[in-house]
């Protein structure tokens, strides 16, 4: 397994957003954890990565204990996360902002992120800010490429963009997984999760109330109901 | 645009200008008082505070209000460290060290306490810090004397080398070197190592993280940067500047007070920083220089102004001073809301909410 989570929990002051869950991700897989708005699924997420202090549980991550290891250090060794709200820097061109993304190994050559997302190479110059909410997106995963993720933590990449821009970039993420990056992809389009993903996870008031093959949740009555509206 | 630049000759002669100016400059002012000179002095020590604080504001985006604590701590370490009040009397190119180190630390103990706030809160918790400090220095005379509370130290050694002192008058090949102007070469060389470290600086690794830290700290995190260290090191960084200034302020002056040290001091060397153009080493040198010389331009012609116009002093030259000072800053501040020389990053934030 290349990330294992065991009995993950997070507080928030009284509040525990996060109740004991336990995931597990083989090396090459594309998972999802979907669920409704406030079940948690951020809050694992930034706990994974250490942006949540305030956590309880175990995380392993490529063999290794990285329950207590200081944010920063993750990268370098691969666990990247495209935070939600996709937290480009926007003062700065695209250009700086892929150089930003190489910072994690003292520097990297952007031209296989230009190829991959030619959008953006013809915006090399341009404030990130001004850019539409699609080729912000773009850049947010592009940066993430720049440290060479072996395991890319994805929060709602789909959240705010047109429907055309979100199969867009759903096709993107396909790509880079198809490309042996290891994916966990959070995501309130359940549907579109599902059909991308190979693995699913239901997150519920903090905990995992589902989990299977992708197709198998597709058909799952319960999920059909709750998530997919029918 | 930058044409010239490719032009050594052009460079070089433009260089040559400049530093044949600033050979000068002393001189010609000599010429004029030597206040000017003295002035002139005190504005390189407040380019050295701002191209310190600079780093803190300007480069990694954590303002700071209390910045001038820093420039006491190194005053006061100059200041207890040569002259009689404990009878030390060791020589500035070792306390000017211990100073910014001890400056640096002082950074770390405002940054680690500091490292979760942001904007406005971290803004009232810095300027409760150089209240804190001013206020020990006023305090420290019981049970202990160590500061002299109020009365301050007087008798501060000036810099020596040997037999060399900087603050005696003395002939070198027909030139008359006073004391200020002696300083001024010394403060000058130490601002042109200030202004190479800060340029080396902001294109380095570590200026990178500081501008990803100023725009979006998660985001930084997210990219691998260790914001706490280098949120810690810009702290320290720019303090262990005001320690040198504050060393040199000391010597200069041969007299200390915590009253040089109140939270208008801090004011001041923010609105220069942020004046000049905040991240910009040259907009900040140019905020500097004019915060210095525009009160004391103010000071020696507004009497005279009005003499001439009203045949009698109207309004005190203190208050009018301050009266036209603020108004030249909210003009500046309107009309040139990133600074009068932005840097390239706060022009495009600027141009960006006008379109």
């Amino acid at each position: 397994m290349l990330l294992e989570v065991r009995h993950l929990e997070v507080h928030y002051g009284g509040i525990r957003a996060v109740a004991g869950v336990d995931l597990a991700i083989a090396e090459g897989e594309l998972v999802c954890l979907i669920g409704a708005n406030g079940a948690g699924k951020t809050s694992t997420l930034k706990a994974i990565c250490g942006l949540i202090s305030s956590r309880t549980g175990l995380i392993r991550y490529a063999g290794e204990d990285v329950s207590y290891a200081p944010v920063h250090v993750l990268p370098r060794k691969g666990l990247v996360m495209v935070p939600e709200g996709r937290g480009i820097f926007p003062q700065l061109t695209v250009e700086e902002n892929l150089a930003m993304g190489a910072y994690a190994h003292g520097g990297g050559d952007p031209s296989a992120q230009y190829d991959r997302f030619p959008r953006l190479a013809e915006r090399r110059k341009q404030v990130a800010g001004t850019l539409s909410g699609g080729e912000q997106q773009m850049l947010a995963l592009a940066r993430a490429l720049m440290t060479r993720p072996k395991l890319l933590l994805l929060d709602e990449p789909s959240m705010g963009l047109a429907p055309m821009m979100v199969t867009k970039i759903f096709e993107l993420v396909h790509d880079i997984a198809k490309q042996g990056v290891t994916i966990l992809l959070v995501e309130q389009n359940a549907r579109a999760a599902l059909e991308l993903a190979s693995r699913g996870y239901v997150m519920e008031s903090g905990s995992i109330s589902l989990e299977g093959e992708a197709r198998a949740l597709l058909d799952n009555p319960k999920v059909r109901e709750a998530y997919l509206g029918e | 645009m930058t044409n010239w630049r490719a032009r050594p000759a052009v460079r070089w002669t433009g260089v040559f200008l400049v530093a044949f100016s600033l050979a000068v400059l002393p001189f010609a002012l000599a010429q004029v008082g030597t206040t000017w000179v003295r002035i002139t002095d005190y504005a390189i020590l407040y380019i050295l505070l701002a191209l310190g604080l600079n780093i803190v504001v300007g480069f990694a985006g954590l303002l700071d209000l209390g910045y001038i604590a820093f420039y006491a701590v190194g005053a006061y370490t100059y200041a207890l460290l040569a002259s009689p009040h404990f009878n030390l009397h060791l020589p500035f190119w070792i306390i000017l060290p211990i100073g910014a180190a001890i400056a640096a630390l002082f950074g770390v103990l405002l940054g680690a306490p500091t490292l979760k706030l942001r904007g406005d809160y971290l803004a009232i918790v810095t300027l409760g810090f150089g209240e804190i400090v001013r206020l020990f220095l006023n305090n420290l005379s019981q049970p202990i004397n160590i500061t002299s509370g109020p009365q301050g130290i007087a008798r501060i050694d000036p810099f020596h080398i040997g037999d060399f002192s900087f603050s005696s008058y003395q002939t070198i090949g027909g030139l008359t070197f006073s004391g200020p102007i002696k300083y001024y070469y010394l403060l000058l060389l130490v601002m042109l190592g200030v202004i190479v470290i800060n340029l080396r600086l902001q294109d380095s690794r570590i200026g990178r993280a500081w501008e990803a830290i100023r725009e979006d700290e998660i985001a930084a995190r997210a990219m691998g940067i260790n914001t706490r260290n280098l949120k810690l090191l810009a702290f320290a960084m720019g303090a262990s500047f005001g320690g040198i200034a504050g060393g040199m302020f000391s010597a200069i002056q041969a007299f200390i007070s915590p009253e040089s040290f109140i939270l208008v001091e801090s004011v001041m060397v923010v609105s220069m920083v942020v004046l000049g153009g905040m991240g910009n080493i040259w907009g900040v040198i140019l905020g500097a220089l004019l915060l210095s010389f525009i009160p004391e331009v103010l000071r020696w012609t507004v009497e005279p102004i009005q003499q001439a116009l009203f045949g009698r002093m109207l309004i005190e030259p203190e208050v009018i001073r301050m009266l036209l000072f603020g108004l030249a800053m909210v003009l500046i501040m309107l009309f040139r809301p990133a600074g009068l020389l932005p840097s390239s990053v706060r022009k495009r934030e600027l141009t960006q909410e006008t379109l």
